[in-house]
């Protein structure tokens, strides 16, 4: 097989299988830290109790967000070292400033919050579970940082075939992170908030430690409409962004072959052919594309046609063009599970603020437990429109994906290595998703039993382990 | 073709930049494996000196706060040579592809180890992780002593600075007992940690453990610096600062060997401590200015000049990074300030 088709496939994989944790980290530790915060205020266990048992479903995840997280940062020289020869001098920076800023912080508070409960003082116990907030929150703003120069690359100049900084300022105020950052984090919080929501919901179905649900329930769910609000109105910023500097993208992501007509109508639907260039049977609301466009509802939306014409003219000969059909689904399913979720947490709130939760009827529970898929489903539409939507280009404008790849590792050595992590990859999901079911219905209140045998599970014993030592 | 920038300051500190970096990301490494030494150790005797369970979830407690922070040395070492050196960043990893794929395999199964194997009761979830803890924490030091010793070596570099490594240039006798002696180096520094951190029964076999294998130790650490002498150019490169380094090392560890005797495994935790800062110091020692030897001849070497970002690139993360680098140990050692108390049975572990 080709060995760009395969880097491309395994970065795919893993980024997206990376992606599942880290908004999810993002979003439960926020919660876990706000629930610690009325244990302290408040001083009532019950908060103590709810931010331990959160903490916990958070660690599971945490753990497998850090282990998959570091191939991310290997993968770069591994499979993309030309890539990394390009942009190293640019990219390279925003991820060191990452792990010297964020994850150092994030690891050791960690440490200091799981082994500190009795060590530390509620305040600075408390502080710690902040700090490793701040922590997710900063390294999002890295990553992201590094993110946005590949989609608008600034503050930098060509030197000798490389790409080499010469404003950090321009790198970290960059127009595509200031839009990117925060429908990120909203839609990290989003996540930890849904999981918290359905998770409660399906507790509260059962009757079990109603009261405990309840509150977490009535505090995620707040945190859910104001991050899924926030996402709408980031994305709306986002995509107007997106007009100016990736008009390709948005070409694609709506299927707009030719330029539109003034005002712009917006497609719901569509069979898209890309090999005929056009769509057949389209579903249409009229004007609402200027209105994503510009705020406004007049103005025409550049089609694929007229600007892969002029890329052509800019970048020479080639196609420009991404995968449209990918593009514009992912899009609309984002859009989809993103608005259903601002409807879901308006109507949860409004329940919840009744204190209605539990006469509303079963239904609604139900539909919480299914919007746990939600949030994943939006997040991971969400980057394959960013990265699918950029294609051909790695560094928008500058390098393409195929020039990235590594030239001296062979398709074998990435078949296998992708094989490996898939494998790899699978057993961490499933462990994963058991773990944390098991927890759940395990509930809050089950507490470590002090063992009073000790299960000599010596792997390396004469009997491998299996004999059970009576103290 | 980037040389060195020199400005102002430089004539107090006689360092380009780009030196600056590699003395840099040279601390970052010799730091890692200084903490994640003892604890990939820590990790090995779990499977060496534990007899139950809780002996075992003891030796985890020991560095649990710990072995996170300590790995992000490992991910700020990448980071940085990422931008300080992207084509040693591309090199050394697309290079060192298959390799690589076993180490990150083994990073991911380690870390979540900790997490996953106190989950559940039942034995076969509790022996599979502690299987994974053990061969990982084994493994990893091996991969990483491989690849240092590859390093003084050399490598068969192209033109284009593309490493093309055959099977054997990577894994021979030289850069096997590279691995080698790394693996049990932290494994004897581990054994000491955990000697530091536990009481009673549990401190006796650690010790008696490391003493043992002091011994082993210092033959395999002396076969290796021999062959460092007879295969590799750093000796002739650097002359006496590597014979310093030789015996400064010799001293440590048998300083080491003596504490141990004595029972202080604080001091003698110190000493391989100082042998494993030593050792790896030397590696960079040895190879400066270059950052990877070709065996093509030095006209190929990857150096910090011709391997190095621009000026501008590596001025911002200078700044960057002595603005940060004193929180970072700050809060770093107040961790193993509140943790510094032994681990004894009468202690809840947190599971």
């Amino acid at each position: 097989m080709d060995p760009i088709m395969l880097s491309r496939i395994q970065y795919a994989l893993t980024t997206i299988f990376h992606f599942f944790f880290v908004p999810l980290s993002i979003g439960l530790v926020l919660l876990v830290a706000i629930m610690e915060t009325l244990y302290v205020v408040k001083g009532k266990e019950i908060y103590k109790t709810m931010a331990k048992f959160w903490g916990k479903l958070f660690l599971i995840n945490f753990a497998v967000g850090v282990v998959t997280g570091i191939l991310q940062e290997f993968q770069f020289g591994m499979n993309w070292s030309e890539y990394s020869r390009f942009v190293g001098d640019v990219f390279g920076a925003p991820l060191a400033i990452e792990a010297l800023l964020a994850f150092f912080m994030e690891s050791t508070f960690i440490g200091l919050w799981i082994f500190g409960w009795d060590r530390l003082s509620k305040k600075v116990h408390l502080a710690c579970i902040w700090l490793v907030f701040v922590g997710t929150f900063l390294s999002a703003l890295w990553i992201l940082a590094a993110n946005s120069f590949m989609q608008h690359p600034v503050g930098f100049e060509i030197n000798n075939g490389r790409a080499e900084m010469n404003d950090f300022f321009a790198l970290i105020t960059n127009g595509q992170l200031l839009v990117e950052f925060p429908h990120t984090i909203f839609g990290a919080l989003m996540t930890g908030a849904f999981v918290v929501t359905g998770i409660s919901a399906y507790k509260l179905m059962k009757k079990q430690d109603v009261e405990i649900f309840r509150k977490s329930f009535n505090i995620a769910i707040i945190i859910a409409l104001v991050s899924s609000i926030g996402v709408a109105f980031s994305g709306h910023f986002q995509a107007q962004y997106l007009v100016e500097t990736q008009p390709m993208k948005m070409a694609a992501s709506e299927g707009t072959w030719t330029t539109t007509e003034d005002p712009a109508p917006w497609t719901v639907v569509a069979f898209i052919d890309p090999d005929k260039q056009e769509n057949t049977g389209e579903i249409k609301i009229p004007g609402l594309l200027s209105y994503l466009s510009y705020s406004k509802f007049s103005g025409s939306v550049k089609g694929m046609k007229e600007l892969q014409a002029e890329y052509e003219q800019t970048y020479g000969p080639g196609d420009y063009i991404p995968p449209v059909r990918t593009t514009f689904w992912s899009f609309r399913i984002m859009i989809a599970a993103g608005g259903l979720m601002i409807a879901l947490a308006l109507y949860g709130t409004f329940l919840a603020m009744r204190k209605k939760l539990e006469v509303a009827g079963k239904w609604f529970m139900r539909l919480m437990v299914f919007a746990i898929s939600l949030p994943f489903i939006a997040n991971t539409s969400g980057w394959i429109m960013t990265e699918v939507g950029r294609q051909p280009w790695t560094v928008f404008g500058y390098m393409t994906t195929e020039a990235g790849v590594s030239p001296n590792v062979s398709a074998g050595m990435i078949l296998f290595s992708t094989i490996a992590f898939t494998a790899a990859y699978t057993v961490l999901g499933i462990v994963m998703v058991y773990l944390f079911v098991r927890e759940i219905k395990a509930g809050p209140f089950a507490v470590e039993k002090p063992e009073d045998h000790d299960e000599s599970a010596d792997p390396f014993g004469v009997d491998g382990g299996y004999s059970v030592v009576t103290k | 073709m980037n040389r060195p920038i020199r400005s102002a300051w430089m004539e107090v500190i006689p360092l380009s930049l780009s030196e600056l970096w590699f003395l840099l990301i040279a601390v970052l490494f010799v730091g890692f494996f200084f903490l994640e030494g003892f604890d990939f150790g820590v990790g090995m005797s779990t499977g060496i000196i534990a007899k139950t369970d809780r002996e075992r979830r003891t030796l985890i407690n020991s560095i649990g706060p710990f072995w996170d922070g300590n790995e992000v040395w490992l991910i700020t070492a990448g980071g940085a040579m990422f931008a300080a050196f992207p084509h040693w960043y591309a090199t050394l990893f697309s290079g060192f592809y298959l390799p690589l794929v076993v180490v990150l395999l083994a990073l991911i199964g380690r870390g979540v180890a900790f997490e996953f194997r106190s989950k559940m009761k039942q034995q076969r979830w509790r022996k599979t992780w502690d299987i994974i803890i053990v061969v990982s924490s084994a493994l990893l030091p091996f991969l990483f002593g491989v690849v240092f010793a590859t390093l003084m070596k050399g490598l068969p570099i192209d033109g284009e600075m593309q490493l093309r490594a055959g099977f054997f240039d990577i894994v021979n006798p030289y850069t096997v007992i590279g691995g080698l002696s790394v693996t049990l180096l932290c494994l004897v520094h581990g054994l000491l940690f955990a000697s530091l951190r536990t009481v009673g029964e549990l401190r006796e076999r650690a010790l008696n453990t490391a003493q043992k294998l002091m011994l082993p130790l210092a033959a395999l650490l002396a076969v290796y610096a021999l062959m460092t002498y007879f295969m590799t150019d750093v000796f002739t490169v650097r002359g006496w600062a590597l014979w310093i380094m030789v015996v400064l090392g010799a001293v440590s560890l048998a300083l080491a060997a003596y504490f141990v005797r004595q029972k202080r495994e604080g001091w003698a935790f110190g000493m391989t401590g100082a042998v494993i800062a030593i050792a790896f110091a030397s590696v960079f020692i040895g190879l400066f200015p270059r950052v990877m030897v070709s065996s093509f001849g030095a006209a190929y070497d990857l150096t910090v000049y011709n391997a190095a970002s621009g000026a501008y690139s590596l001025k911002v993360m200078t700044i960057v990074a002595c603005t940060l680098l004193p929180f970072v140990l700050g809060y770093q050692i107040w961790s193993y300030y509140i943790f510094r108390k032994r681990l004894n049975e009468q202690h809840h572990l947190e599971y």
